[in-house]
């Protein structure tokens, strides 16, 4: 640094700044946060908004223009519709076990990894629940439809339930990573606090491990349960005859070339994500993140 | 629209390339929605008037390149198979570069010709009235396609690549989307589209369908035999009565199906596998699954079937028109014709390719001279408001009712 203050003008100059930056902490902070924040807001909520002004309008039925005329058709449809009902919750459903099973898996995986292992074991493991996330997700989902085939290694054949599996398998990295990272934060000696106070295994677990893992849980379930809700290449592939949300989406958009009214249909799990975020953000998981 | 292109591949590039192709369309169905023919109705559309717009007088020199749009497989240049490749010959035949821009449906092409970046589109019959319609292609002087007296009469001046007797496009090829069972299975063997919408099929949970509002039209043509008082003329001019029976009869056949299908490879292996037994299906699949030794027979029942037909259109404001011109003829020349067709797997549209497959009975299989197998089949066409069939006491269904009712129908 004091090469750079004996520099004259640029120097100079740059030192007048570094001194303005650390004298106005609000200034230093937005000109860090500009960049990121105009991410934020035109790529991410900007798209995010094109959707919700798309849903209110409608699409030329023989050429698929987007006729730019403000109309509720699409929501009216949306929730008049009974089949559009039954799919949401189809997808929820799926969502939910999804979640579940990727945690009751997880769970003792992340446990294992993080406080039985050494540590040069640890980092293999990471890496072996890494791993799979290098091959293509096409890949993994046929791999699953071989599996599930009648003549395959497990033979269950395609529907509901192979979609939640073939899920549970695509996505259970993305729960063990965060409840992973978590233990790895929670102090071996609480543990050992808790056995020396006489609690067993199942009461330890209950009273310290678990609300203290719970946010990384709660992380975790985010990730599991918004990419199960929006996945429509699983179901293609193994869901025999079923459809969720996201094969509606895409149905629209690629079949109909009615993107308003994929709009408005994509804007449902947008909607219940928000609930679902809103939800834990009540239990305060999200502070402790 | 569906593609199946590579009949010659190997089983793993068949699956490397399903794959890319599901990539690239963001799913597997993606690339098969919307294909087609072109209606039924009287020569030429007939529904609207189209912009008047002039088709090329003469051809001029080359302008060194044309951009294509094109279905997979439509515009080879080796990179799938090294074998495979006309592209570098028009190239080198002509002097015009080939830039092809790969459309994975007909709503995809309908979109790229209206930036008019592009000269020339491989549209099946929906994307071909929808391009005439909105300006975005021009006539096509047949004059200037030598190769054009080659094609099979039964191809030409049709209500897809035609309004009032005016050509629009060159005729690529087509073919039928067939019933297919397990010989080893189903018994006896069927000739009725019945087989697949029996409620009490002995096959129930091991019947396919193909996965896309467009199969609506092969249950409104089993009615039309079925139920002759609905009075469906044409399975893609539907009213909403005949469209809500055609619907009841899908719903009534989900009961039976074990899986719909939309990309080719899932219905090849679930063929192979015995976890489907019966099903529509496309020539091009037959083949694959036959080559894995699988007992399986196709047939073009006796209702007649839906299939699909392709036409080269040349957009209005082509910026290199003569290379586009170039490119139609090349396309049909026998040799090509029969390269595409072979590598894609349909019928070729140029009678002289027949004798220039590798595959001498290529043409058989895929019955390319038979007029008599091809007036059985009715080419996918995106229905439409205004009846093709040209009822105008009633309205038809569009294809956004289709595909809400499709959804419907999945439930």
């Amino acid at each position: 640094m004091t090469t750079i203050t004996t520099t004259a003008a640029p120097g100079g100059m740059r030192r007048r700044a570094a001194s303005f930056l650390h004298r106005h902490a609000g200034v230093r902070l937005s000109l860090l946060l500009s960049a990121p924040l105009a991410w934020l807001g035109l790529a991410y909520l900007g798209a995010l908004a094109a959707l919700f002004v798309t849903a209110f309008w409608s699409a030329d039925v023989f050429t698929g223009d987007v006729v730019k005329v403000f109309t509720w058709a699409n929501f009216t449809d949306l929730v008049t519709g009974e089949v559009y009902r039954t799919i949401t919750l189809r997808s929820l459903g799926v969502a939910a076990a999804v979640t579940l099973i990727d945690l009751v898996v997880a769970f003792p995986m992340a446990f294992a990894m993080a406080k039985l292992a050494s540590p040069r074991a640890q980092r293999w493991l990471v890496i072996a629940v890494l791993t799979p996330l290098w091959a293509s997700y096409l890949v993994k989902a046929y791999a699953w439809r071989v599996m599930l085939s009648a003549d395959g290694l497990l033979g269950w054949g395609y529907g509901l339930t192979a979609t939640v599996v073939t899920l549970s398998y695509l996505w259970l990295p993305y729960m063990i990573l965060p409840i992973y990272a978590g233990l790895e934060r929670l102090p071996n000696s609480l543990l050992d606090a808790a056995a020396d106070l006489g609690a067993r295994p199942w009461r330890t677990f209950r009273t310290v491990v678990w609300p203290l893992t719970f946010p990384a849980v709660v992380a975790g379930s985010i990730f599991t349960f918004s990419l199960s809700l929006g996945d429509y290449i699983t179901v293609k592939i193994v869901g025999g005859k079923t459809q969720l949300i996201g094969n509606v989406v895409y149905d629209n958009i690629g079949a109909a070339n009615n993107l308003p009214f994929a709009a408005a249909v994509a804007t449902v799990p947008v909607v219940i994500m928000l609930i679902y975020l809103a939800a834990v953000r009540r239990t305060g998981a999200l502070e402790n993140l | 629209m569906r593609s199946p292109r590579p009949r010659l591949a190997r089983p793993s590039l068949v699956l490397a390339a399903a794959l890319a192709l599901v990539a690239v369309a963001g799913c597997g169905g993606g690339s098969s929605t919307t294909a087609g023919g072109g209606p039924a109705a009287g020569p030429g559309g007939g529904a609207f008037t189209p912009p008047k717009i002039d088709a090329l007088k003469s051809l001029g020199p080359g302008e060194g390149q044309v951009n294509l749009v094109a279905w997979a497989g439509y515009a080879e240049d080796g990179s799938n198979d090294p074998k495979v490749d006309w592209v570098h010959p028009f190239e080198k035949a002509t002097g015009c570069k080939v830039n092809t821009k790969i459309a994975g449906t007909s709503d995809e092409m309908v979109n790229l010709m209206k930036t008019g970046e592009y000269d020339a589109v491989s549209a099946s019959g929906d994307a071909s009235l929808r391009l005439i319609a909105s300006g975005a292609v021009a006539p096509v002087n047949t004059d200037l396609v030598p190769n054009y007296k080659d094609v099979f009469e039964g191809l030409k001046l049709k209500p897809w690549n035609s309004v009032n007797g005016v050509p629009y496009g060159i005729p690529h090829g087509r073919g039928a989307n067939l019933l297919m069972w397990r010989t080893d299975t189903v018994n006896p063997a069927p000739d009725s589209w019945g087989v697949v919408f029996d409620p009490a099929s002995p096959y129930k949970g091991k019947v396919t369908a193909y996965d896309s509002p467009i199969y609506i039209a092969d249950a409104a043509l089993y009615l039309m035999s079925a139920k002759p008082e609905l009075g469906i003329k044409d399975p893609y001019a539907l009213d909403e009565k005949q469209l809500q029976a055609a619907v009841d009869l899908l719903k009534q056949q989900k009961q039976i199906i074990g899986e719909y299908w939309s990309d080719y490879t899932k219905a090849v292996q679930s063929f192979k596998s015995g976890d489907t037994v019966v099903g529509t299906t496309w020539q091009v699949i037959a083949n694959l699954v036959q080559a894995d030794k699988a007992p399986v027979e196709t047939t073009l029942p006796k209702e007649g079937s839906t299939g699909w037909s392709d036409t080269w259109m040349v957009a209005a404001h082509a910026k290199h028109p003569n290379c586009a011109y170039k490119w139609l003829d090349w396309i049909i020349s026998p040799e090509v014709n029969a390269q595409v067709a072979e590598w894609f797997g349909e019928a070729p549209a140029n009678a002289k390719a027949c004798e220039k497959t590798s595959d001498k009975s290529f043409c058989d299989t895929y019955h390319a001279t038979d007029e008599a197998y091809f007036s059985k089949v009715h080419y996918w066409t995106t229905p439409i408001a205004q009846c093709l069939d040209g009822r105008t006491d009633v309205k038809c269904t569009d294809y956004s009712e289709w595909t809400r009712a499709w959804t419907e129908i999945k439930g």
